[in-house]
């Protein structure tokens, strides 16, 4: 038989395919290599102005107490709840748009970030725990931020819930588990708005601007308990590989695989759902990374799951730590809202993407 | 005997789809599923590996109960090709890769990388490896997945509707190929199909099928006009072009 015997195409050589994937190894080092430059970069990016050296020092523990608590306290915990939030939303929306078929699906699009921003309206105006405060950069600051986090993780888990119940007990298909979550969204969305049509304008002034994403809400607490959940979510992930491999082959093929098709969709979402639940609960609603750092991926490395799931994670920190620096330094000292960067810079990134089209190797 | 089956039966909530089938199928048999369309043909199929459940019957697969098997156990004895492929977006080596999937702890061993190339190879795209599967023609695409499924080193193959979406070269080459891998390997494919010259061609078990139920199955001397008008109700003859016997409607 006569077949085209490209240089791209050809397996004579055994080596070729481990050269392949070689490449694709070498592109996750890349970009773990890229957020630590980025978080250098981060670390000596403020308002406060160090020098590198001070920075090193204090990074040493030998600093001035200004800029020990410059460092310690504000930024480490911030460059590190980005490098979290972003790998956690990342993946999460990797493993969804894997388990429900579907391109669009995402932290945002399946109605968990809605629901948590119903949950912090709720806490905020229903439950009074907003106020306004004269500090310089916030203009609005929430009074009891535990309450705000536990509305909002509780809303967010319930909207999880409710789409995971109906798929188990109507044997929902992923189509209708997006359209489920898009129903969601609209009803947390119309909660959320009869809510501050009732409320004042302070209330309303401090509830928006909780769904403004941002990174310095968290201390080390939080980001210790964010980076405990991705840690975990990621290996689970990554035990399941083979599954979203076999899954993107289509339903039937993967059960013949040998895979439990529900359980392991049943695990994705609810494990994805909940890291999504718990960074927007913490930092408020980043939107995007969740849907467009797989997308990325997808389009330069492919979409086999074995190497797809480390560079989701990688590049979800990597928009997310360059977003949150951008955010900070661009009119310092007012700290942009996080989220709107991100689409910002990565909404024209990923339409050049798709104009270009897939990587073919 | 690979593969026996007993008293099996399927119903959707509205309707019955199979009703006590029974059949089996030994090593080296090509047994070639044959009906009109909804006879429950592609149902039957994934009764036997569990893509669906049967509500009622056994499937034996070398005197072991398949529901009593774990899903990954029956995907190293099983190889299934569904009637229609998802687009994945992977490498050809990486979909048949996918076939060592039930054998995969954590990382594919080099005995799998071995495997996946010997599939690859013995469907003659090995020249094809690196290529994106939505890169290749339909006839290759289909060489893909039954290479997948080779990598599975089951013991039974079936193949939904291989041929359909194929033209006339590539329709006897996937078939023969089935035939080949059957005989060379000692296991045993079970295969629905619509061209019937293209089952008597290269089959050598035939089981028709009849709103659900065994209307005839053997060896070709099930395969008389009398029967296929039966089943297709439309009346046929066969004739012999060169030895090769032709079913054509009259």
């Amino acid at each position: 038989m006569k077949h085209k015997q490209t240089d791209a195409g050809n397996l004579q050589e055994k080596d070729s395919y481990h050269q392949y994937t070689h490449k694709k190894k070498v592109v996750i080092l890349v970009l773990a290599f890229l957020i630590v430059l980025l978080a250098i970069a981060a670390v000596n990016a403020g308002s406060f102005n160090l020098n590198p050296l001070q920075v090193i020092q204090s990074l040493l523990g030998k600093g001035s107490d200004a800029s020990s608590v410059v460092i310690w306290q504000i930024r480490m915990p911030r460059i590190l709840a980005a490098i979290t939030a972003g790998a956690g939303l990342a993946v999460a929306g990797c493993v969804m748009q894997n388990n429900l078929r579907n391109p669009l699906a995402a932290p945002d699009t399946l109605g968990v970030s809605h629901a948590a921003a119903f949950g912090a309206n709720i806490a905020i105006i229903v439950l009074g725990a907003g106020s306004i405060s004269s500090t310089s950069t916030d203009a609005v600051t929430i009074n009891n931020p535990y309450l705000v986090t536990l509305c909002a993780f509780a809303c967010s888990m319930a909207a999880t819930l409710v789409i995971l119940l109906l798929a188990r007990i109507r044997g929902f298909s992923p189509e209708a588990m997006i359209l489920a979550g898009v129903a969601l969204n609209s009803l947390f969305m119309a909660g959320t708005i009869l809510i501050q049509y009732f409320a004042s304008d302070v209330q309303v002034a401090a509830a928006v601007f909780w769904t403004f994403g941002d990174l310095g809400r968290v201390a080390w607490r939080e980001v210790l308990i964010l980076a405990c959940l991705v840690i975990f979510a990621f290996i689970y992930f990554l035990f399941k590989r083979w599954d979203y491999n076999a899954l993107d082959s289509g339903e039937e093929t993967a059960k013949s695989l040998g895979v439990n098709v529900k359980r392991v969709r049943q695990g994705g979402m609810f494990v994805s759902a909940l890291i999504a639940s718990v960074a927007v609960s913490f930092l408020g609603i980043i939107g995007f990374v969740g849907l467009i750092a797989p997308q990325i991926m997808r389009r330069i490395i492919g979409g086999d799951h074995r190497y797809l799931i480390p560079a989701s994670a990688l590049m979800g920190s990597v928009l997310m730590l360059f977003s949150d620096t951008i955010a900070r330094t661009m009119v310092a000292p007012v700290v942009l809202p996080v989220g709107a960067i991100t689409s910002f810079f990565g909404a024209p990134l990923f339409l050049y993407l798709l104009v270009r089209g897939y990587q073919r190797r | 005997m690979i593969l026996s089956v007993k008293g099996l039966a399927f119903q959707y909530p509205s309707r019955e789809v199979l009703q006590d089938i029974n059949f089996t199928v030994a090593k080296g048999d090509f047994l070639a599923i044959l009906g009109v369309n909804g006879a429950g043909k592609s149902t039957l199929l994934k009764c036997l590996n569990k893509v669906l459940s049967p509500h009622a019957g056994t499937v034996f697969i070398r005197e072991e109960d398949t529901g009593k098997l774990s899903r990954r156990e029956l995907a190293k004895r099983i190889g299934y090709v569904a009637q229609r492929q998802e687009g994945a977006f992977a490498t050809v080596f990486d979909a048949v890769l996918l076939g060592r999937k039930p054998y995969i702890q954590w990382e594919a061993s080099q005995k799998d990388l071995e495997i996946t190339r010997k599939a690859l190879k013995s469907l003659d795209l090995e020249g094809y490896a690196l290529r994106y599967l939505n890169e290749l023609s339909g006839g290759e695409q289909q060489k893909v997945v039954i290479a997948r499924a080779l990598a599975q080193e089951p013991e039974l193959l079936l193949l939904d509707e291989p041929t359909s979406s194929l033209d006339l070269k590539n329709q006897l080459e996937v078939a023969k190929i089935v035939r080949n891998v059957v005989q060379d390997n000692q296991m045993c494919a079970v295969v629905t199909m619509h061209d019937l010259n293209l089952a008597i061609r290269y089959a050598n078990k035939f089981l028709l099928l009849k709103n659900g139920v065994i209307f005839a199955a053997g060896g070709l001397e099930v395969m008389t006009p009398e029967n296929i008008e039966s089943v297709y109700a439309v009346s046929v003859k066969i004739k012999e072009i060169e030895d090769i016997p032709v079913v054509v409607p009259v």
